[in-house]
């Protein structure tokens, strides 16, 4: 039974893809799972693997050639079956109409993810802690509809009231009472292993007409800019500390590695910085995965640091330095540029002294960061010479306050004006 | 106002419509000679003569179809069942003709008619003569279903029902013929209550006592109770159930955020049922608790005393029921 192989999305955002080299001829035998070519995506150069085995009998789209996502571009089958329905079938750049066996090589890859999935979240699971009372053990916290509607309308997450009805319910006493103690904002982590990744705050009324009036105001991102001027005389010592010590291994760590580290940590401190808007709730990080503007020839990607407050200044060095080299050459997988919750972008190098950056969605904030180089500034009624940054944040204000994003860069700047703030 | 009994009322009801419009006349077993099995028609024979205070064979059937053919041509009948237990009998001229005539005849035949008589349990008459029937009735589309608890509703609701182009099912509790209470004086204006408006009562914003007909008693007995205790509990009576006023069962729920529904008959596919699909249908996020039901223990009435008292709904119940949706332990 012949299997016919599709323009598959190979990025998040594909919508066609171009061949860029076929690495199996027509007549090669095809075992499952071979790699049949290098397609380039919107952001990459992916590979695209055969789903089925026999031989490769037809190409249906050369070297160079681009067809939209799901278009059949090949097809394997026996040696001497009949394909000759199936090619014609090539016209169709939709690529509707699949035969059984694709329909069932589809299924069993579906089967597959999921089985990855399951193996990856038992772990997890296994370490949750015993589910709470009012909590399911599916994680589904019990509540009256009364109380639901309360906690919503407040911005309050049921999740963290403690359920005093039947099985821990969480009823309308509950939800009052919470109201006139206060909830934590978000909770705040130290092990983040331990917990989930992310936290979902659902959106008050304020929220909501803050997020409405905002977007009506501009664009769709409702984009709001604040500068901080940053001290960096202690940074450039410390730097040179560093590198001192990080010669002999043949390393060492830029502004930018400084500026990504200090981000990280005072993400971790305002997780309301370090959010998702997802339309109908904000979502908030509990790990700070930090997307970095990297320019390549024919644009720009952003690959993501995993957990950058948890990694070393060095180690987020050599990682933005392998991730940027790749991104350049195109060979970026996607998930190496998605899942970003914050951004930061750096025009220092080309002595642009401040800017401001767009947001990447829905990510709800990213930092432009000037040139590092020396300016006068009056301190205790002289002029003096010191080394000066500027940062500007551009906040989403459907997710993030003026106050809130104040408070952030208090914490970044104080990071960066004392570094050994880092060991506190 | 003056305090009469509620069969008074009942009488006074029969007697001004009688006096207001000729087309009114009541038949039943018993209801002249003996001015009626309970005594809701008296002296209404020496008023108004035997055309229009009419006895009967007992032959429910019979004199129910009877009402059924008079309503089709003009009169306005009142037939009296001795209690709605012997009603059963008549179902089919209730149920097929003058539930349907209307629908049937493409709105050409109205049928403004009106069954009354008492129904629930009274005391130790055993399975067969304790039924609460309104659920055979408020099933069926097409009747008007009405549960008058005190002298004044009864009075102004039959009034009602005697001059409503419908056929109503008109339902009296046996042992309420005997309850006082303050009604308008006939000489201060006439006293008519609309059919499909229920009454607050007794008033607090704690949880909903939603219920009709007899039950209104025991809720209102389980809110004094519940007072003493800090809970203060509204007391509606639907007062009829066809039509169904939902706007005050929602308003009180809406209020209360917390509903037990109180009735005399059984619980499964009772009057409660459709009253918490209405409830959660209509004011789901308005709820704090699960709305419960107190009914008749779902078992044909016990002729014991000790077991009929424990079949029948109580005041224990009612306020355990309310402890519970307030989750009070």
């Amino acid at each position: 039974m012949a299997t016919k192989v599709h323009m598959e999305a190979l990025s998040p955002t594909m919508e066609e893809g171009q061949v860029v080299k076929w690495l199996k001829a027509e007549g090669d035998e095809i075992a499952n799972g071979d790699v049949l070519a290098e397609i380039e995506t919107d952001k990459a150069t992916m590979e695209l693997v055969a789903r089925g085995e026999g031989i490769l009998q037809k190409v249906l789209l050369d070297e160079g050639g681009t067809a939209a996502v799901g278009a059949l571009i090949a097809v394997i089958a026996e040696d001497g079956e009949d394909i000759s329905d199936l090619v014609s079938e090539g016209d169709d750049a939709t690529g509707e109409g699949s035969g059984e066996e694709d329909e069932a090589a589809a299924k069993e890859g579906e089967e597959e993810e999921s089985k990855e999935e399951e193996a990856e979240a038992a772990p997890e699971r296994d370490k949750a802690p015993a589910p709470e009372e009012g909590e399911e053990g599916d994680g589904r916290v019990k509540a009256s509809p009364l109380a639901r509607r309360l906690a919503a309308d407040q911005g309050i997450e049921l999740r963290s009231i403690e359920g005093s009805g039947p099985g821990g319910r969480v009823v309308k006493r509950d939800v009052e009472k919470a109201m006139e103690e206060g909830v934590p904002d978000a909770p705040r982590t130290t092990a983040p292993d331990s917990e989930e990744d992310y936290v979902d705050v659902s959106l008050s009324q304020m929220r909501k007409t803050i997020a409405k009036r905002l977007v009506e105001s501009l664009g769709p991102v409702p984009h709001f800019f604040l500068t901080v001027d940053v001290d960096m005389s202690r940074a450039v010592e410390a730097r040179k500390r560093v590198n001192a010590l990080l010669e002999k291994e043949g390393k060492k760590i830029s502004f930018n590695d400084i500026v990504l580290k200090a981000t990280a940590m005072a993400l971790r401190k305002h997780p309301e910085c370090n959010a998702h808007w997802r339309e109908d709730h904000v979502r908030r990080f509990n790990r700070v995965h930090l997307a970095v503007a990297v320019a390549i020839d024919d644009g720009l990607i952003t690959p993501v640091v995993r957990d950058a407050d948890r990694k070393g200044m060095a180690e987020i060095s050599a990682e933005v330095r392998e991730l940027a080299g790749r991104a350049r050459e195109k060979k970026l997988k996607p998930e190496e540029y998605s899942g970003g919750t914050f951004s930061v972008s750096n025009l220092g190098m080309f002595g642009i002294e401040d800017f401001t950056a767009v947001i990447n969605p829905p990510e709800a904030g990213i930092l432009a960061v000037g040139a590092l180089e020396e300016r006068p500034v009056a301190r205790d009624g002289e002029v003096i010479i010191e080394p000066r940054m500027k940062i500007t944040m551009s906040c989403d204000h459907r997710v993030i306050d003026g106050a809130q994003g104040a408070r952030f860069l208090q914490s970044l700047t104080g990071i960066l004006e004392e570094p050994l703030a880092a060991l506190i | 106002m003056a305090t009469i009994t509620y069969r008074e009322a009942l009488n006074q009801a029969l007697s001004e419509e009688m006096r207001r419009d000729e087309s009114v006349f009541l038949m039943g077993e018993e209801v002249a000679e003996y001015d009626g099995a309970y005594k809701v028609s008296k002296g209404l024979l020496d008023e108004f003569g035997d055309r229009r205070v009419v006895d009967t064979p007992i032959s429910e059937l019979g004199f129910a179809g009877l009402g059924v053919g008079a309503a089709m041509v003009g009169l306005r009948p009142v037939i009296e069942f001795m209690t709605f237990n012997f009603a059963f009998l008549a179902l089919d001229q209730i149920l097929n003709s003058a539930a349907k005539m209307y629908y049937m005849s493409g709105g050409q035949i109205p049928v403004p008619m009106v069954f009354r008589g008492p129904t629930g349990a009274a005391l130790q008459l055993s399975s067969q003569h304790s039924h609460a029937c309104d659920t055979y009735y408020a099933h069926a589309p097409g009747l008007k279903l009405v549960r008058p608890a005190t002298p004044a509703d009864a009075k102004g609701l039959l009034k009602a029902s005697i001059r409503d182009a419908d056929p109503v099912i008109f339902m009296e509790g046996e042992m309420l013929y005997n309850l006082k209470g303050e009604v308008p004086d006939p000489d201060d204006g006439d006293f008519v209550i609309p059919l499909g408006v229920a009454d607050l009562k007794h008033e607090g914003g704690d949880v909903s006592i939603i219920t009709h007909g007899s039950t209104v008693h025991l809720a209102l007995q389980a809110a004094k109770k519940l007072e003493k205790d800090g809970i203060h509990a509204d007391v509606l009576d639907l007062r009829s159930l066809r039509p169904l006023d939902v706007d005050a069962i929602l308003e009180s729920v809406k209020k209360t955020n917390r509903a037990v529904y109180l009735e005399e008959g059984w619980p499964y596919v009772g009057i409660g049922a459709q009253i918490v699909a209405t409830i959660q249908e209509e004011a789901f996020d308005h709820l704090d608790a699960p709305v419960l039901r107190v009914c008749q223990a779902d078992v044909p009435m016990p002729y014991a005393k000790n077991l009929e008292q424990l079949a029948k709904p109580s005041v224990d119940r009612v306020i355990e029921a309310c402890n519970r949706v307030l989750y009070r332990s």
